[in-house]
C-alpha cells in the first residue's frame, strides 16, 4: 500500500484544483471499472456494475487536500496568503510548500510579531526566493494554491505523510476496486472534490447518482497522544464506524450493517462519536430527497499537518470491512 | 445604466421585501418582449434573447435585497427597538436617517449623548440593544398608530453623484449587479441566458439556491458589490479591492471557490481586451455563488464584483468606471464562453 500511497499523497490537489490527483486515480482504476466520468465540479465517478438485483451503493473519499492560496503579491515578490480549508497558522509556520507547477516556497511571518497569539495568516507570507513582484508573477498568479510538502513513508507499521486526509481513503477505495468481484450490488466509487472547504463536492455527486445508501471513507482524530483531549479512538484498533459527527448522524441501517460485517468477519473496529468536524456524509445524506449514509473513518494523528499518521492495519482492515459491506445483500 | 443604478438605490428592498426592486426591474427592461417570471420565494428570472448557437445554459445572478433593520419592540415612550437584517456594523448606525414600514415613516437612530456615557461606553463599540429609532412619537400608543413590530427599516439615503465618476448611495450592494444585468439583457446571446435577480442574499444566500435549482444552469456568474478597503492604515494585501482599478475577480471566498476554467477565461478576456480588472485580495465573505455551485448536480461558478467602499452602510461609494468595465468584461467574456468551454 505504501507505493500507492506515496503516489497519491505526492499528487498535487488542493480543493478546486484536483486535476492531477484525479488523473492519477483515473489511470489506476479505469481498467477495473465499468464506467468512469468526471462531473461539473470535478468529482471522479467510477461505477462497478452489480451482478444481481442488488442496491446502488455510493462510496466516497475526497481527493482534495488543504492548501494556502496566493492572495496578493507584493512589490518585493512575497506572496500573501489565505487558507483553503482548515490550516492552523502555528502549523503553517516554517513549512515548505509547493505550488501546482512545482514552485517551492517557505511559509514565514512578519518579524514584528512578538506574541504568537497574534499569529494569523494575514500576517504571514510565502517566500519563493524572488526579489520583485514581476518575477513572482512569472510563475505564480493570485489564486494559485500551495500545498504542504511531506513525502509518505512507512515506519513501525504506520504511514506518515501530508494529505493522508484523505488520500488514505482514496487508497482504500482503489484497493477495493481491485479486489471487488462478483458483487451483487452496484458500487459507485466517488472521489470527491472540495471536501476541505465545506463538503461541497459530495452533495452534488450524490444528487446525480441517487444511490440507495452511501458510506464516506475519511480520516478522523484520535485520543491517544500525550496530554490530548479525551477521545475514544486509537491508532491500530481498527477502522471506526461513525455513529455521529458534527454534520451527520449515521443512518442506523448503514451503521448496523457495517458493525455486523466487522463482527462476522472478525475485523477489528471502533465506534466514532465526534462533536466537531464532518465528512462527505454530511452533504450526501441530505441530497436527492435523503440518502441513508454513514462513514468508515481511519483514525489519524496530527490532522491537517504535513506529518499525518495512520496505522497500516487500520487501512487494510477498512478495505476488508468495506469489501464485506458491499458484498452483503442489502435489505 | 448610471441613471438606472441611481433609481434602483432609491428603492427600499430589504431581504424578504424586494417587491419594489423587482417591479422596477420588470418595468424598466428595455426589451418588453423578454419572458420573465417570479418564483415562489420572490426571485425574478428573466430569459435573455438567444440565437441558439450553443447548448450552454448560463445563469447570471445579482441580488435585489439590501441590508437594513426591523422593528422588534416598541417602548412605553414610543421609541422603536430593532434587530438587523443582514450584516451591519452597529458603529455606523448612530445618527442615521431611516424610513420605517410601508408608509416610510421618517426616523432617526439615537443614542444617549456623549456627556451621559460612562468611560466604558465611550471607549467600546456601541451595542445594538442600546440604540433605538426615534420617530418623534409621544408614547407607545402614538407610535403604534404609525408603525408596528415587524416593520422593515431602510436607510434614508439619496444617491449623489460626486467627485470623478463616483456615486454615493445605500444598497449599491447589490443594485450595482442588478443594473449591470439589466444591460446584459439588451444583448443577444449564443446560449440560453437566465438573468436571476435573487432575494434574501444578505441573510444567508437563500434565494439563489431556489433559483439555481429551477434554472439548472451549466454555469453561474454572480455579479456583486464587494468590500473595498483602500482607505488609510489598511495594508495593501488587506484592501480586498481598490476603487477605480476595475471589476474584481474572486478566486475564492468563504462560500465558493472559482471554477478554474471560468476564472482563466475571464482573466484572459480582460487581458486580451485591455479591460481593467483586479484580483480580490481577501477571501472573506460569501455570496450567491456558494449556493449556486452546490445546487443540483453541481454548477461551475465565478464571482465578478464592483468595489464598494463603506459597503453595508447608507454611504457606500462606487466608481462608475468600475461598473462600466464590469459590464464590458462580463459581456465580452460571456459572448466567447461557448468557445472557451468547447460548447
Amino acid at each position: 500500500m505504501i507505493t500507492l500511497l506515496r503516489e497519491l499523497t505526492g499528487a498535487y490537489g488542493p480543493s478546486s484544483r484536483e486535476e492531477e490527483i484525479r488523473n492519477t486515480i483515473e489511470r489506476k482504476i479505469s481498467p477495473n471499472v465499468d464506467d468512469i466520468y468526471t462531473d461539473a465540479l470535478g468529482n471522479l465517478i467510477a461505477v462497478k456494475k452489480g451482478s444481481g438485483n442488488g442496491k446502488r451503493i455510493m462510496l466516497a473519499a475526497h481527493m482534495d487536500e488543504i492548501g494556502l492560496v496566493a492572495s496578493y503579491i507584493d512589490e518585493k515578490g512575497f506572496i500573501r496568503i489565505s487558507n483553503i480549508g482548515g490550516i492552523n497558522p502555528y502549523v503553517a509556520v516554517g513549512q515548505r510548500v509547493q505550488f501546482h507547477n512545482g514552485i517551492t516556497g517557505c511559509v514565514c511571518y512578519e518579524e514584528n510579531i512578538t506574541d504568537f497569539k497574534d499569529l494569523k495568516l494575514d500576517r504571514m507570507y510565502i517566500d519563493i526566493g524572488t526579489q520583485r513582484r514581476e518575477i513572482t508573477l512569472d510563475c505564480i498568479m493570485p489564486g494559485d494554491i500551495a500545498v504542504f510538502c511531506g513525502e509518505a513513508i512507512e515506519q513501525n507499521g504506520k504511514f506518515i505523510s501530508k494529505a493522508l486526509d484523505d488520500r488514505i481513503g482514496c487508497a482504500i477505495l482503489i484497493e477495493l476496486i481491485e479486489i471487488l468481484k462478483d458483487c451483487p450490488n452496484e458500487v459507485v466509487f466517488v472521489f470527491t472534490v472540495q471536501e476541505e472547504v465545506g463538503l461541497r463536492g459530495a452533495g452534488p455527486a450524490a444528487f446525480s447518482i441517487k444511490p440507495d445508501l452511501a458510506v464516506a471513507v475519511d480520516v478522523t482524530g484520535t485520543g491517544d497522544t500525550p496530554e490530548c483531549k479525551p477521545l475514544a479512538l486509537q491508532l491500530g484498533k481498527g477502522p471506526a464506524v461513525m455513529i455521529k459527527d458534527n454534520r451527520t448522524i449515521s443512518h442506523p441501517m448503514v451503521k448496523n450493517a457495517l458493525i455486523e460485517c466487522a463482527r462476522k468477519n472478525n475485523i477489528p473496529y471502533q465506534l466514532e462519536v465526534m462533536s466537531v468536524g464532518g465528512n462527505d456524509a454530511g452533504t450526501i445524506h441530505t441530497a436527492a430527497g435523503g440518502i441513508p449514509a454513514g462513514a468508515v473513518s481511519i483514525p489519524c494523528r496530527y490532522l491537517h499537518r504535513p506529518c499525518e499518521m495512520v496505522d497500516k492495519n487500520d487501512a487494510l482492515n477498512a478495505v476488508k470491512l468495506l469489501n464485506a459491506f458491499v458484498m452483503s445483500p442489502m435489505a | 445604466m448610471m441613471q438606472k443604478l441611481a433609481e434602483l438605490t432609491k428603492l427600499d428592498g430589504l431581504s424578504g421585501n424586494e417587491q419594489d426592486v423587482r417591479k422596477y426591474i420588470i418595468q424598466n427592461l428595455a426589451d418588453k418582449s423578454l419572458e420573465h417570471y417570479t418564483d415562489n420565494i420572490g426571485n425574478l428570472i428573466v430569459k435573455g434573447k438567444t440565437d441558439g448557437s450553443s447548448n450552454l445554459k448560463v445563469m447570471v445572478a445579482a441580488h435585489m435585497d439590501e441590508v437594513g433593520l426591523m422593528v422588534n419592540y416598541i417602548t412605553d415612550d414610543g421609541k422603536l427597538k430593532f434587530s438587523t437584517v443582514g450584516g451591519i456594523d452597529s458603529r455606523i448606525l448612530i445618527g442615521q436617517h431611516v424610513r420605517v414600514g410601508k408608509d416610510k415613516i421618517p426616523g432617526v437612530i439615537g443614542y444617549k449623548s456623549i456627556h451621559l456615557q460612562d468611560k466604558n461606553e465611550r471607549e467600546s463599540v456601541v451595542k445594538l440593544k442600546s440604540l433605538y429609532i426615534d420617530i418623534a412619537a409621544k408614547d407607545r400608543e402614538n407610535a403604534e398608530e404609525l408603525v408596528k413590530t415587524g416593520d422593515y427599516v431602510a436607510f434614508d439615503s439619496e444617491p449623489v453623484f460626486f467627485g470623478e465618476n463616483k456615486i454615493k448611495a445605500k444598497a449599491l450592494d447589490d443594485r450595482a449587479g442588478c443594473a449591470v444585468i439589466m444591460e446584459l439583457l439588451n444583448e443577444v446571446w449564443p446560449f440560453e441566458l437566465y438573468a436571476c435577480f435573487t432575494v434574501q442574499e444578505e441573510i444567508g444566500l437563500r434565494g439563489a439556491l431556489v433559483a439555481a435549482n429551477r434554472v439548472k444552469p451549466d454555469v453561474g456568474i454572480v455579479l456583486e458589490g464587494t468590500t473595498c478597503a483602500d482607505v488609510p492604515k489598511v495594508k495593501e494585501h488587506e484592501v480586498s479591492t481598490v476603487m477605480g482599478k476595475g471589476p474584481s475577480i474572486s478566486f475564492a471566498d468563504r462560500a465558493s471557490i472559482a471554477d478554474r476554467e471560468l476564472l482563466m477565461h475571464f482573466f484572459k478576456t480582460a487581458e486580451k481586451e485591455g479591460i481593467p480588472y483586479q484580483w480580490k485580495t481577501t477571501t472573506t465573505g460569501g455570496n450567491d455563488a456558494g449556493k449556486i455551485q452546490t445546487s443540483g448536480a453541481g454548477v461551475k461558478t465565478l464571482v465578478v464584483s464592483v468595489p464598494c467602499r463603506y459597503i453595508h452602510s447608507p454611504v457606500s461609494v462606487l466608481d462608475l468606471n468600475d461598473l462600466k468595465n464590469m459590464l464590458n468584461l462580463v459581456s465580452k467574456a460571456l459572448h466567447t464562453l461557448p468557445e472557451a468551454l468547447g460548447r
